[in-house]
């Protein structure tokens, strides 16, 4: 468990690499005519925990849903400017949106475990998309590596479903990393579960960002200041259709944002004053 | 506040008293609704045993291996329904095999490819519609389209004829049904299978499908009990009821002329004597017991799968 003056140690011993794993440069977001996100400029570094955080309905899952292509397959949707990853523009005609998927990786909000065994729950994303090395090693790997074989070792051939909740959590985790892909993005992983396995959630992620890039949506501020390294903050102003436009206010490290925020907006938001 | 702990336990007193809570009209209004719908129950019950009694009771000293293995005849005592009962398993394969795929293909579409558009809404509400249009325009198309135009290929009023107009009238039926089903599993389900970077038909495939099997199933059995016992369209479409013999299982054998259990059912009753009547009785019987047979199919079929998933 870290504490608030952990991120800067954390980020500051990291080496900062060179180029951004994710990049977005002018990003709208439209459902039908109606625009959901304004404008966001921002730079994901590699190998970092980055954190959304933002009032209920300020477009941050929207957001981070740009970055693995699932925007795509909502009826309507549509996503403007460019997104970045590793400098390729995965919005550009040649980007296979599935490829994408198997690069960048996606924990739910809601635990949402396949409805086969608990094998079968890392072996599938890897069957698919052509896996040609030893699955048993993988799913072992996958599963140790998301903190879990200890507690599924012996039963395996269960449904995925039979696991508690933080369980359940974990094992999509390990279904995200069975695949190798090189970010796993997270939208609200821990609002379902209980503190203690939000806790093993949160220590995970530790481990994991040695490995991966992580972009984590959370509602949750004491999470985003005690995990990430650097934290986005989103608000929502409401428009004249009565809809709400989303659109990004701050973007620094962590510790900046916590402590010393460039807009007021942002400092009252982080001190609890509103939202 | 001042009650006896020993006597019968009674909350104490609110500190609010402004609810009236009514509890013994409430209670009342719970019986009268539970009565309601018992009432419901046993008249739909009560009017089915009724109808069983009365058929077994005409029909039960008729059935005989003699009534099954027999052709039908001038004379009632001679005659059987060997060639409806074959000419109705035959039906059922045929409209089995051709609707199936058909509808759960379209549902599939419809459900999971098909963007929603003013097109697809159109196609929607026609498949509603078309559900609930009489048999007989069914019977009449078939009639038209199966047996005379596309004559060269259906042989007239045969097996094939029959089957395709009665596949016609249970398709909207599945592809409801297999909507329903697909509609059933949850979108996370989905938005799982995508982020492991599986493309649309394997999210079906492997996901989607496994899931909503059990629905399909029993949806499309249901469709094929009702088409079982379908008269008016094969009627129309000009089915015999006089057949001595038994379609030959094969390629020709789907052009062959053909009755069925109701079509052998209806004749028997129209007839004036009453010994036919009590043919008729009995050939309900055996058609209750083909629907039977098939309506446990459907719900052993649903058991399997629901278990055979985790």
């Amino acid at each position: 468990m870290t504490n608030i003056a952990n991120p800067t140690m954390i980020s500051d011993s990291q080496p900062h690499l060179q180029e951004p794993a994710l990049k977005m440069e002018g990003v709208s977001i439209f459902y039908g005519s109606t625009p959901a996100i304004r404008e966001v400029y921002l730079d994901i570094p590699a190998h970092q925990i980055t954190a959304f955080i933002g009032p209920s309905g300020c477009g941050k899952s929207t957001v981070l849903r740009c970055f693995n292509r699932t925007n795509d397959l909502i009826p309507g949707a549509k996503v403007t400017g460019n997104v970045f990853f590793r400098g390729v523009n995965l919005y550009s005609k040649k980007v296979d949106p599935v490829e994408v998927r198997r690069r960048i990786g996606m924990v739910f909000q809601k635990p949402n475990p396949f409805p086969k065994s608990i094998y079968e729950n890392i072996a599938f994303g890897a069957r698919i998309n052509g896996y040609q090395g030893d699955m048993d090693q993988l799913v072992e790997n996958s599963l140790r590596r998301a903190a879990i074989w200890d507690e599924v070792k012996d039963k395996l051939k269960d449904s995925g479903l039979s696991l508690s909740g933080g369980q359940q959590q974990r094992l999509c985790i390990a279904r995200a990393i069975a695949i190798q892909p090189e970010v796993i993005l997270m939208d609200e992983p821990c609002s379902a579960l209980d503190p203690i396995s939000t806790l093993r959630i949160e220590e995970l992620m530790q481990e994991l960002k040695e490995q991966y890039t992580i972009v984590i949506v959370t509602h949750n501020m004491q999470q985003a200041s005690r995990v990430s390294d650097k934290t986005a903050f989103f608000n929502a102003e409401a428009t004249e259709q009565g809809g709400k436009l989303g659109f990004l206010v701050e973007y620094d490290d962590t510790v900046n944002i916590f402590t010393n925020p460039k807009q007021d907006f942002t400092r009252d938001y982080v001190s609890g004053r509103f939202g | 506040m001042s009650s006896n702990p020993y006597s019968a336990p009674q909350l104490p007193d609110a500190h609010s008293s402004d609810f009236q809570p009514a509890l013994n009209k409430r209670y009342k209004l719970d019986r009268f609704f539970e009565f309601l719908t018992w009432i419901a129950t046993f008249v739909g019950l009560l009017v089915l045993m009724m109808l069983l009694y009365d058929v077994i009771s005409d029909g039960a000293s008729r059935l005989s291996w003699q009534f099954i293995s027999s052709f039908p005849s001038r004379r009632p005592a001679a005659a059987g329904l060997l060639s409806a009962l074959v000419g109705s398993i035959w039906l059922l394969c045929v409209t089995a095999i051709l609707s199936f795929p058909i509808g759960v293909g379209a549902g599939i579409f419809l459900e999971e490819f098909a963007p929603d558009n003013f097109f697809t809404q159109i196609i929607e509400i026609n498949i509603g519609n078309l559900a609930a249009v009489p048999s007989i325009i069914y019977g009449l198309l078939g009639l038209q389209v199966f047996s005379r135009i596309m004559r060269p290929i259906t042989g007239g009023p045969s097996v094939l004829t029959g089957g395709m107009t009665l596949a016609l009238l249970i398709l909207p039926i599945i592809i409801v049904a297999t909507r329903e089903s697909l509609r059933a599993v949850p979108n996370s389900l989905r938005q799982g299978g995508f982020a492991v970077g599986a493309t649309r038909w394997q999210v079906i495939r492997n996901l989607i499908l496994p899931q909503a099997i059990p629905g399909i199933l029993t949806g499309t059995i249901l469709a094929l009990s009702r088409a079982v016992g379908e008269t008016a369209p094969l009627i129309t479409i000009g089915a015999l009821t006089f057949i001595a013999f038994l379609p030959p299982l094969s390629l020709e054998g789907l052009q062959t002329d053909f009755t069925a259990l109701p079509i052998q059912i209806y004749n028997w009753v129209s007839r004036p004597q009453p010994e036919f009547h009590t043919n008729a009785a009995a050939g309900i019987i055996v058609l209750m017991v083909v629907l039977l047979t098939m309506n446990t199919t459907a719900v052993l079929l649903r058991n399997k799968f629901q278990k055979g998933r985790i």
